[in-house]
């Protein structure tokens, strides 16, 4: 699956915000060389075939896999960084991916950064002056208009993703059946401060459906979450009402 | 780099992930079956937030026509290959605002792209225009037919100087 990533940054000192967007890009698409599944070359590929061993792959390969355990744990298992009995970290890296660049941005002076990846999304800061940073959440039901808008207004870093059943087709694995999750979720859509995690966590409660879903995402520190099911309810965290807007 | 923006402050435009002022869009293939286009990059950053923004980046492809004297243009954004096929959005504005959004190409060369295609071009059109009244600067959900007409429309509005 290609992704699209769109930054909207704005503030800081333009040649260091220009240069710092660069090597945001840049390391954007060496996370596609290092991690891709599909590129045979790739160093993701060349480690499950045993050619390469952990050490000897880039440090991010490392960070990325203990990333992906440490979702896996907190998960207990509904988030996997295993495709078919394979090492297929992808449902990892693309937060991973976005809020890394996000947080370039926000080290090299920018006052507001918004990144998207591919529909999930990390905020740093303000867009201007006078008003937070707002993120619309697409109503899988209802096309043309949103379920919900959530707002970053109070914080200084916020993410947003959504996991859910795409165009194409259910892409959301039962880890303990190997098969596409049974859920009776259309979407999650899940806010906390990194995108890493609310990412992972997105792609774990959609797997485990609406009842288990929203327990376990209430039990999360920091995360609040709305869940879009098959028959049209909306259910969301306690404190999810803090963050629309 | 049209007149019309000159003489009125536009109404500054605030639209899903594509109304930034300041974006850069670029395709990164984690599962490449088409090879992945090169950085689009229109990049302006460090761009002041004032309302007016007319000096916004306009380094896009895109192309722009219609008549200007009734205050109405069409821009046609950049065709973004996807894995599908290509994508490609026109928008009409009027007054500094979006008043349309049209997919002039999209991937139709099976029937399943026909039935994806039939709802969901048109909810793209409509997110487009509810986002912009909506004030939003991004949205979460985003699917990948999407994703090539959100980098399309990116390149429209950079060329319309949004």
């Amino acid at each position: 699956m290609g992704t699209v990533f769109s930054f909207d940054v704005r503030g800081g000192e333009p040649e260091a915000v220009r240069t710092a967007l660069e090597e945001a890009i840049a390391q954007l698409h060496r996370v596609d060389e290092v991690f891709s599944t599909y590129r045979e070359d790739s160093q993701i590929s060349r480690l499950v075939r045993g050619e390469l061993t952990v050490e000897e792959c880039d440090p991010e390969v490392a960070e990325v896999l203990e990333l992906g355990a440490e979702a896996e744990r907190v998960s207990d298992g509904w988030f996997s960084t295993r495709y078919e009995g394979q090492l297929d970290p992808t449902g990892i890296v693309k937060g991973w991916a976005a809020e890394r660049a996000a947080l370039h941005l926000a080290a090299a002076g920018a006052s507001g950064v918004n990144v998207n990846g591919g529909g999930d999304v990390q905020l740093y800061g303000v867009p201007g002056p006078h008003r937070p940073w707002r993120v619309g959440v697409s109503d899988p039901l209802r096309p043309g208009s949103l379920a919900a808008v959530v707002s970053a207004a109070g914080v200084d870093e916020l993410a947003v993703a959504t996991s859910g059943t795409a165009e194409r087709g259910a892409h959301i694995v039962d880890p303990r059946t190997g098969r596409s999750a049974v859920t009776d979720l259309l979407a999650v859509t899940v806010v906390g401060p990194r995108l890493t995690w609310v990412d992972a966590w997105a792609t774990a409660a959609f797997a485990m459906g609406s009842r288990a879903g929203l327990d376990w995402l209430e039990s999360l520190p920091d995360v609040e979450a709305l869940l879009i099911t098959a028959g049209d309810e909306v259910r969301c965290t306690g404190g999810l009402a803090q963050r629309l807007g | 780099m049209h007149a019309l923006k000159k003489n009125r402050p536009l109404r500054r435009i605030t639209l899903a992930a594509a109304t930034t002022v300041t974006g850069v869009v670029l395709l990164l293939s984690l599962k490449p079956h088409t090879p992945p286009t090169p950085a689009s990059a229109s990049s302006s950053a460090g761009h002041s937030s004032s309302p007016s923004s007319g000096d916004s980046s306009g380094s896009s492809s895109g192309s722009s026509g219609g008549s200007k004297s009734t205050g109405t243009r069409t821009v046609t954004g950049d065709t973004v290959q996807t894995r599908w096929g290509p994508v490609q959005v026109r928008i009409t504005l009027k007054d500094g605002r979006i008043t349309d959004a049209t997919a002039v190409a999209y991937p139709s060369d099976n029937p399943k792209d026909q039935e994806i295609n039939s709802y969901a071009i048109p909810q793209l059109r409509r997110e487009t225009l509810a986002a912009q009244s909506a004030q939003i600067d991004s949205v979460s959900g985003a699917t990948y037919t999407s994703d090539g007409y959100m980098q399309s429309l990116q390149s429209a509005l950079d060329s319309a100087g949004l």
